[in-house]
């Protein structure tokens, strides 16, 4: 790379669902925090992360349209998309301008105002990150993708249904903490089991809910950020993108997600460490199932061994490698577009020392994990405390 | 659904063609202009044969809204004889026996309609063998 | 001579008894029972139509017929339940079974007697010279009124047949048709259920022009029910066809085999077709069949079929119709049958 890139700034939007605010308000409100947080009074460029303000409230243009909201002026802005990882896109975007040296400072943001349709129709919106033709055509929704591959880690690896719900449970344990969460209560595997089934075996508490929200963050050279940011610096060591087929059933692995395992290994090799260097993940829980397929496929515990991983406490707060620290989607919200960029928030806050009751001690390395349907797509980026 | 797009894909829907790729051999479902494999770009259409196993499934309990008169129902990935898998529903059969690995036929089926008065979708599904 | 060279039959696997149809409309099963022979009908699923039964029917004849789909030269479906009133069923069949493009496709319609309707003219092609081969089809999920005596037979399957010159497996020997203009039973446009004239169906519609078709027929062939090895007749219940074939000098022995009605009620279009599936399912070479369909409105068509030493050949190679009628049968309720009927009213999208 031409130059290192750190982040200056974040903000979030409130989360959750969210009558009152537009999709325009919920972007505004979290880049106005995340530019006061940078404290800088310009933005060269704007990257925004959203995967369907078409569907969702009928808008596209979109990054003109909030450029001109933030009363940024004329910067050049774009959207992008990939699905649930248009957060995480936007974020490399952001990344490869600043560090080409195109431009100094540049807001990157990600956004999803979901609750101006009904639920069908959200469904229906999210569906589109399937393949529309072979998938979605025979009435799949993304529940039933998700829980074939449960099924099938299930019947491979022995993973038990208990062993699926813990991963909600920690990540409410850890929401609980969170006072940007959409959901701040606890609670237990008997719920999750009890909870009405969406697509067996996955349960109404095994999936992510649906969220209004935005989150953003500042991004500048490393050498500008030394010389304006008060606060810990956390630098961008390293990114790591990869696409997979798009179509489950074109995989001959149901439960090895390629694009979670290549993003993570181009990022490691960038920025020139091991899985066993990195003290806390924000990765894409928007199914139980998916954060242990997330983790062996990344490889931080061994192919099949995640859900004992997860009962052993090896991932909650407090364990050796936390996980979701912030409550994952499941209990801090999946406001699509958004979630990449809240997922990198995160760790920074956890970088800087600044996650409260939720802080991993001495967190120096994080990495964030954003992915777009079933696996379509990974973004992987490695934060690291300068 | 479109009518045009539909109409495009009758040959996959209604008589399940695909496309092998002459270089590498391997069959495609839906026909490609790019082997994935080989990056080969010379096609020949095959036909799939209509018998497989069930490689996994589940069962939609919470449908999207135009499938939700049909809930629950189930779907599955189906491994074709030679290889290629779909995804289809999983019809004539209780939630209960559905197996891993069992064998499955396809079967001329509707698919989903528009509403009262939209096109009718014509497509496979799979039923116990 | 020409006749039939391939035949295929598909029934759907749901049923429904009749005495669940009776407990809701306080009716008096077992008169049904007893009175007019019916026990169970089938019940298509909402992924199911005419279309594609008729499909899975018309496999099941290819695998019998052996030939390339491409040399079929007519598409012809019978129903009274085609699923669009104005786009044919045929050219989706068509396009199913690679038939198209240089195929001549219509659907038929006549009540009851589509499907024989669509055989009569595969038939007359193949037999004028003017195509090697023809596909007919009868197919239909008729709708039954709630609470009306049609409810308690009208069901769904389908019959298919291609009609050629080589490889016969049964010639059609003769044909005779009978029709006059008779308001038994009808549907308007636009109606949802059909209507019918109560007890004026019965002898002056079904029984008088089936009547007058068998002995035409037999007239016409020169033949007696006696050199027959089996007969089919329209089967609105079990019992209309047992008395019209004793009234024209059959035995119950000869139509038996072929009385599909009281396991799988009265499918239209498909009603004498699907009996002749199941007869052919066990002729012998050299035994003749005698077929004579019903529609209302009304007519009849007659066929006097004689089998060859082909059947024997190429009878396996696809499902019998008593098997397909025993296999994997589900028994529902009548609230699951009027939700996969759509009887059942529903907000507007």
């Amino acid at each position: 790379m031409a130059r290192e890139v750190a982040i200056i700034g974040v903000g979030l939007s409130p989360w959750g669902e969210l009558w009152d605010k537009s999709l325009r308000d919920l972007f505004v409100e979290a880049a106005l925090n995340a530019i006061a947080d940078a404290a800088v009074d310009h933005i060269d460029s704007m990257y925004v992360g959203c995967m369907s303000s078409g569907l969702f409230v009928g808008q596209e243009h979109l990054a003109s349209l909030l450029s001109d909201y933030l009363g940024m002026g004329p910067i050049p802005a774009a959207r992008v998309e990939s699905a649930c990882a248009s957060g995480g896109l936007a974020m490399r975007c952001g990344f490869l301008e600043v560090a080409s040296g195109m431009s100094d400072v540049v807001l990157v943001g990600g956004v999803e105002k979901m609750t101006d349709v009904g639920t069908d129709e959200a469904t229906a919106a999210l569906s589109t990150a399937a393949d529309q033709e072979h998938e979605v055509f025979y009435g799949v929704t993304f529940p039933a993708l998700y829980a074939m591959m449960a099924r099938a880690h299930m019947r491979q690896y022995g993973t038990t249904r208990e062993q699926l719900a813990q991963v909600a449970v920690k990540n409410h344990r850890h929401g609980a903490l969170n006072p940007h969460a959409q959901f701040r209560h606890q609670i237990t595997v008997e719920d999750v089991l009890a909870s009405v089934m969406v697509a067996d075996p996955l349960r109404v508490l095994d999936c992510s809910p649906i969220t209004d929200g935005a989150a953003a963050v500042v991004m500048c050279s490393l050498e500008t950020a030394r010389k304006v940011c008060k606060k810990p610096i956390v630098k961008i060591a390293g990114i790591g993108h990869a696409t997979d087929t798009i179509a489950l059933h074109s995989r001959e692995d149901l439960t090895f997600l390629r694009s979670a395992s290549l993003a993570a290994e181009r990022a490691l090799k960038m920025a020139n460490r091991t899985p066993e260097d990195i003290q806390l993940i924000e990765l894409h829980d928007c199914f139980t199932i998916a954060e242990l397929l997330v983790l062996e496929s990344m490889g931080f515990v061994p192919k099949g061994k995640a859900g004992e991983a997860t009962a052993s406490g090896l991932t909650a707060l407090g364990g050796k490698l936390p996980v979701n620290p912030s409550g994952g989607l499941k209990a801090k919200g999946h406001p699509v577009g958004a979630t990449g960029v809240a997922q990198i928030v995160e760790v920074v806050q956890q970088l800087r020392g600044e996650a409260g009751d939720r802080q991993v001690e001495g967190a120096r390395l994080g990495l964030t994990q954003n992915m777009g349907g079933t696996g379509g797509s990974s973004l992987v980026h490695i934060l690291e405390v300068v | 659904m479109s009518s045009p797009k539909y109409w495009r894909e009758v040959p996959q829907r209604f008589r399940l063609e695909a496309a092998r790729c002459k270089t590498c051999g391997a069959t495609h479902y839906p026909p490609r202009l790019v082997c994935p494999g080989c990056r080969g770009r010379e096609f020949e259409l095959v036909t799939l044969p209509r018998q497989g196993t069930l490689e996994s499934f589940t069962v939609v309990r919470v449908a999207s809204s135009a499938f939700v008169d049909q809930a629950p129902y189930a779907i599955g990935i189906v491994r074709l004889e030679g290889g290629v898998k779909m995804l289809t529903q999983v019809v004539d059969c209780e939630p209960e026996d559905l197996q891993v690995g069992m064998p499955v036929r396809l079967e001329f089926r509707r698919i989903s309609e528009e509403g009262r008065a939209g096109i009718i979708c014509y497509g496979h599904k799979a039923v116990p063998a | 001579m020409a006749g039939i060279v391939g035949y295929g039959a598909y029934v759907p696997r749901h049923r429904i008894r009749i005495e669940e149809i009776a407990k809701i409309w306080g009716a008096d099963a077992p008169a049904y029972r007893r009175g007019l022979m019916l026990e169970e009908k089938s019940v298509p699923s909402p992924d199911q139509d005419t279309i594609t039964m008729a499909v899975e029917a018309a496999r099941h004849a290819l695998r019998r017929a052996g030939i390339d789909p491409k040399a079929i030269g007519a598409v012809y479906v019978g129903s009274e339940s085609h699923p669009y009133a104005v786009k044919p069923s045929g050219t989706v069949v068509a396009e199913a079974i690679d038939a198209t493009p240089e195929v001549h496709c219509a659907d038929l319609e006549f009540a009851c007697k589509a499907g024989s309707e669509a055989m009569f003219v595969a038939l007359g092609l193949v037999q004028a010279g003017v195509m090697e081969y023809a596909l007919a089809v009868g197919s239909d999920t008729s709708q039954g009124a709630p609470g009306d005596a049609l409810e308690y037979s009208a069901s769904a399957g389908a019959a298919a047949f291609i009609m050629g010159r080589t490889n016969v497996l049964a010639e059609a020997e003769y044909t005779f048709s009978y029709m006059t203009d008779t308001p038994d039973f009808w549907r308007r446009e636009h109606q949802f259920y059909p209507r019918h004239a109560s007890r004026f169906t019965g002898e002056p519609a079904y029984f008088r022009t089936i009547l007058a078709a068998g002995r035409g027929l037999l007239a016409k062939a020169g033949l007696k029910p006696q050199d027959f090895a089996y007969a089919v007749f329209h089967q609105p219940n079990g019992k209309f066809p047992l008395r019209v074939g004793q009234m024209l000098g059959f035995t119950k022995e000869q139509m038996l085999p072929g009385l599909l009605c009281p396991k799988i009620g009265n499918t239209y279009s498909g009603s004498s077709p699907l009996g002749l599936t199941a007869l052919l399912d066990v002729a012998k070479p050299g035994e003749r069949i005698f077929m004579v369909s019903y529609g209302s409105g009304a007519g009849s068509d007659g066929f006097v079929w004689r089998v060859t030493e082909r059947i024997e050949q190429v009878r396996d190679a696809a499902p019998k119709t008593w098997d397909l009628i025993g296999r994997r049968v589900k028994y529902i309720d009548y609230g699951t049958y009027a939700k996969f009927r759509g009887k059942i009213i529903k907000a507007d999208d």
